[in-house]
């Protein structure tokens, strides 16, 4: 099946999100969009998806035009799309959440799930996804689920799948596979539309590539191109992909973390016993797979955690029992690692979550009464500031971009004066552009003086910001090691090696052998980076 | 993490969506208020204001209609329909038309009366009427706006009306000072009847509408048992029937003793003034909104979401306690077990209507007294059962509750646009390098 956009146009209001936009998706074609946040890449997917109604322009499905009322059309016309938040039923099995909507029934209307098990092994199997039809989807990793959502699509016919930020929520691992998945169905005739911030990755699977800049396609490129040059095309100037920042002048340490253990519910513990200190001028990185507390740490810390032991303390106070209030009081700056249901409000405007956790201090407020227009003004120069694309600071952050979302909250997080800064994936979906400010920004408030914790499954953003480097397993800490240290004994230590351990295994060796329980996180996709940094 | 269900990518399609479930290690605040059934009813309760306009419209057009269908006049026309149709269209609309003029007499303006006064004197009943609605749609407006669903106005003003009531005829205090209490009394028995789902769900997670639907059946029998008590009841009486308020206690007449509007209409439009500040300029109402419109959010920014519950269920039980004060010391002076007649469940259709914003209750408070106080003249001056009101009341809701229907029936949203244009603009496009 041939796809074809001519002329979109998508408007918000007096905004053009999407501007005359062309495209073609031939099958078994890769189509990658490539673009700033905010360029309109989610916007023209929705459109095509039938979420959106274009303001101007046709869609062409081999060569006739359709319209699409809805993503029911949609799915009919042969177009799937994974988002980027699973629309899947925790409590039922893959089979069921596979067969909702698309029910086969015997005769009296009773469902017959066993057909749907069927058509799920057979996808299964020839695609090499692993799925069992009978699991429930709440039990699966969230790589796993995304599989599934491509299934429901495959069940349902598609012919071109949509995936918009598949890997934003991916480990390496995960994303390794997800690659081998899209290079069978690509085999298989699939077309598929492919978003996604990491160029490594977009390089790696596409064999088309437009990018988009400000609504509009500026053209396309080529798989082989660099990094450097597929970055500066999206952003419209040079990037520079390495921060080179200067080396860490550690002062006096005035964070510890003693002990810290946060109970889960099943009795083992999700932090487990985790020391650790950071100094002023110092970014510690926690790195780990997926799932392995970091998230906890950062919660704990915060005091979001009541069953937390053990000690947390910042300029010689103890956090841990105090109030998630006076924590950020006491000048802690939190990104959590879902914007989306952590860090900001979406009905809220933008200028109200840019003081979501300052909205009761002066100057934004006096006694009880707020003063909106104060409010306003810092939401401005926040948005100048951290290049938030948007029409207005009064507009809902809802209707942000997914990488401008991020920059509301990093922006919030870093213009007050802080004592210690915690980030959970500090650059999720967001840019390159934007990703080389934000980092310069972490660097800069280190400089001024604040320890700094940056937690993130990307070895890249670790080796790009770390002074040094703490791994976590199953919620122990495996050790603390330098930020120089290579990627071969990380992996190891994310794989359940304690910091002596994988340095005695010497950083010469091979990486983790391909397949190993799973816990060595991505090499195959850090191989690639090394080549892929020659062209920075 | 694991499982999310958010709506789409980015939540841009949808910017009234609740937040995904975040897994069960994290201590969620109980109760989240993020099921998708919370979302809808969401949706339905804070949707745009032109929805709540074409949806009083269209119930007036069905509830004519309705009135011209039972109308004997049309009835007796409708036999002879095919011989002389214009008979019957003209009978309906004699029928629904006069309906609604003796509505509007009896709710706005009466030209026959005999002085200008009085002449405006159903305006003022319908301000009457309309005071305990808007306190009351502001109890349930507010606790919406934090994301729950009072359904206990009913019972927050009965509490305030026995509590006001209690210290109006058995405390005896000088001019002014009594009032004070009694207001106080009020606004404090309403507020023990919302701290009450408040606390409840803030501890154990219990849902709020469970529990503020049961304890409207306690506040009910409560006064009905209370008003046979010797503390209570009038002595000597044998009805359940308290004595009468003192005249210290009673809300005076603000326009003069002809005309029943009390002080009680003043302190709605305070009330609307302050809930509105409230919510849109004090730290208390950031609060609020945000515990209301993402849980998870507000418990990450320092906001205490367990907090939030008990003080806005305490904020929305005292404004409809104020409803209650409004009926005992305003309009009826004395305590009866139906002092809040349907005002409580009225309310929660006029917060609906006003969707959630203080002067769109106001707005809508004031239109439902309209209703109440017309109904009354319509059914005495036109034979129109006065259930037509009721009628277009609960279609008001219905289409409040179905946007996309409203929406479908003015033909409003996806309209269909010219296809040449773009063909045009489609060639001149092409792909740039
Ligand atoms: N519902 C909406 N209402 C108003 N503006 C919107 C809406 N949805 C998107 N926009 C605007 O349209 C533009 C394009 O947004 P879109 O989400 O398509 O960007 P994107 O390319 O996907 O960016 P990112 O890489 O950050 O995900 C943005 O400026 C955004 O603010
Ligand atoms: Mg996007």
């Amino acid at each position: 099946m041939k796809l074809e956009l001519q002329g979109i146009t998508k408007r918000f209001g007096s905004l053009v999100a999407n501007d005359n936009i062309d495209l073609v998706v031939n099958p078994g074609q890769v189509h990658c969009l490539l673009g700033e946040n905010g360029a309109g890449k989610s916007t023209l997917m929705n459109v095509l998806y039938g979420l959106y109604e274009p303001t101007d322009g046709r869609i062409l499905v081999d060569g006739k035009p359709v319209t699409f009322r809805g993503p029911g059309d949609a799915m009919a016309a042969g177009i799937g799309m994974v988002h980027q938040h699973f629309m899947l039923i925790p409590v039922f099995t893959v089979a069921e959440n596979v067969a909702l909507g698309d029910e086969h029934t015997k005769a009296g209307g009773i469902l017959d799930l066993d057909k749907t098990r069927a058509r799920i092994r057979e996808i299964s199997d020839r695609y090499g996804f692993d799925v069992d039809p009978d699991a429930l989807v709440e039990d699966l990793p969230v790589g796993v689920q995304q599989r599934v959502e491509i299934i429901k699509a495959l069940v349902r016919k598609a012919e071109v799948l949509i995936l918009d930020e598949p890997t934003a929520v991916l480990t390496p691992q995960e994303t390794d596979e997800l690659i081998q998945i899209i290079e069978e169905l690509k085999a298989g005739g699939t077309a598929i539309v492919f978003i996604s911030h990491k160029l490594r990755e977009v390089k790696a699977v596409s064999d088309v590539i437009t990018v988009i800049r400000r609504g509009a396609v500026v053209g396309t490129v080529d798989p082989s191109a660099s990094t450097g040059e597929l970055a500066s095309m999206m952003v419209g100037r040079k990037v520079s992909l390495s921060l080179n920042k200067a080396p860490a002048t550690p002062g006096e340490t005035t964070f510890t973390v003693r002990n810290l253990t946060v109970p889960g519910a099943g009795g083992q513990n999700l932090v487990d016993n985790v020391s650790f200190d950071i100094s002023r001028g110092e970014i510690l990185a926690v790195a780990g797979v997926q799932g392995n507390g970091q998230t906890e740490l950062t919660e704990a810390i915060l005091g979001l955690h009541p069953h937390a032991s053990g000690s947390v303390r910042l300029n010689g106070r103890e956090l841990l029992g105090m109030k998630v209030k006076d924590i950020i009081r006491e000048g802690v700056g939190f990104v959590p690692e879902d914007r989306k249901v952590d860090g900001l409000v979406g009905s809220f405007s933008i200028a109200e979550n840019m003081i979501l956790n300052w909205y009761n201090e002066p100057p934004f407020a006096k006694g009880l009464a707020m003063k909106p227009a104060v409010v306003l003004k810092n939401a401005r120069e926040k948005v100048a500031e951290f290049d938030v694309r948007t029409q207005s600071a009064e507009a809902p952050v809802s209707t942000l971009s997914g990488g401008n979302q991020q920059k509301v909250v990093l922006a919030r997080e870093l213009s007050r004066p802080l004592n210690l800064f915690i980030a959970s994936q500090p650059t999720r979906g967001v840019d390159v552009g934007s990703i080389e400010f934000l980092h310069k920004r972490i660097v800069a408030e280190r400089d001024g003086g604040t320890p700094v914790m940056i937690v993130s499954t990307e070895l890249d953003e670790i080796s790009e910001l770390a002074d040094r480097i703490a791994v976590l397993h199953g919620g122990e800490l495996m050790g603390v090691v330098p930020g120089d240290t290579s990627r071969d004994v990380l992996g190891l230590m994310m794989a359940g090696m304690t910091a002596e351990e994988a340095l005695g295994q010497g950083p010469g060796q091979n990486p983790t052998p391909a397949g190993e329980g799973g816990t060595a996180a991505g090499e195959r996709i850090s191989g690639e980076h090394a080549a892929g940094e020659e062209t920075r | 993490m694991s499982a999310a269900n958010g709506p789409n990518a980015e939540g841009i399609a949808e910017g009234t969506a609740a937040p995904p479930p975040i897994p069960g290690t994290v201590e969620t605040p109980p109760a989240g208020g993020d099921d998708r059934g919370r979302g809808i009813l969401k949706s339905i309760a804070t949707g745009s204001s032109l929805v709540a306009i074409l949806a009083v419209v269209l119930s007036i057009i069905l509830g004519g209609i309705l009135i011209a269908l039972t109308d004997e006049d049309v009835a007796a026309a409708s036999s002879y329909f095919f011989s002389r149709p214009g008979d019957t269209l003209g009978a309906a609309w004699a029928a629904a038309s006069g309906a609604y003029a003796a509505l509007f007499q009896g709710a706005v303006f009466n030209p026959r009366a005999d002085s200008l006064a009085l002449m405006f004197r159903p305006l003022t009943e319908t301000l009457t009427v309309a005071t305990p609605l808007i306190l009351a749609g502001l109890g349930v407006a507010v606790a919406f706006r934090a994301g729950l669903f009072n359904i206990g106005a009913q019972g927050q003003i009965i509490l305030g009306a026995m509590f006001a009531g209690w210290i109006g005829f058995s405390w005896h205090l000088p001019f002014g000072l009594h009032l004070v209490f009694v207001v106080l009394a009020g606004f404090v028995g309403g507020a023990l009847w919302g701290f009450i789902p408040g606390i409840l769900k803030a501890r154990t997670g219990a849902h709020e509408v469970i529990v503020t639907i049961m304890l409207n059946y306690i506040a009910i029998y409560l006064v009905g048992f209370l008003l046979t008590t010797p503390s209570f009841q009038n002595p000597g009486s044998s009805n359940p029937i308290s004595p009468r308020l003192d005249e210290t206690a009673v809300f005076p007449q603000i326009l003069g003793p002809q005309f029943r509007l009390h002080l009680g209409f003043l302190i709605a439009i305070a009330a609307t003034y302050g809930v509105w500040w409230l919510l849109n300029r004090s730290t208390v109402g950031f609060e609020l909104r945000a515990v209301g419109a993402n849980p998870f959010a507000a418990r990450t920014a320092g906001i205490s979401v367990t907090k939030g519950y008990v003080v806005v269920m305490m904020l929305a039980g005292g404004l409809a306690g104020l409803a209650g004060v409004a009926q005992v010391a305003g309009t009826e002076r004395v305590l009866t077990s139906g002092i809040a007649a349907s005002f409580g469940f009225d309310a929660i259709t006029v917060a609906l209507l006003g969707r959630s914003h203080p002067w769109g209750v106001f707005f809508a408070g004031v239109l439902f007294g309209a209703f109440r106080a017309g109904g009354v003249q319509m059914q005495t001056l036109t034979g129109t059962p006065i259930d037509i009101v009721l009628v277009v009341q609960s279609l008001i809701v219905l289409f409040i509750a179905a946007p996309p229907l409203v929406k479908a029936i003015f033909g409003i949203e996806r309209k269909k646009k010219p296809r040449k244009a773009s063909r045009a603009k489609a060639t001149v496009s092409g792909g740039a390098a």
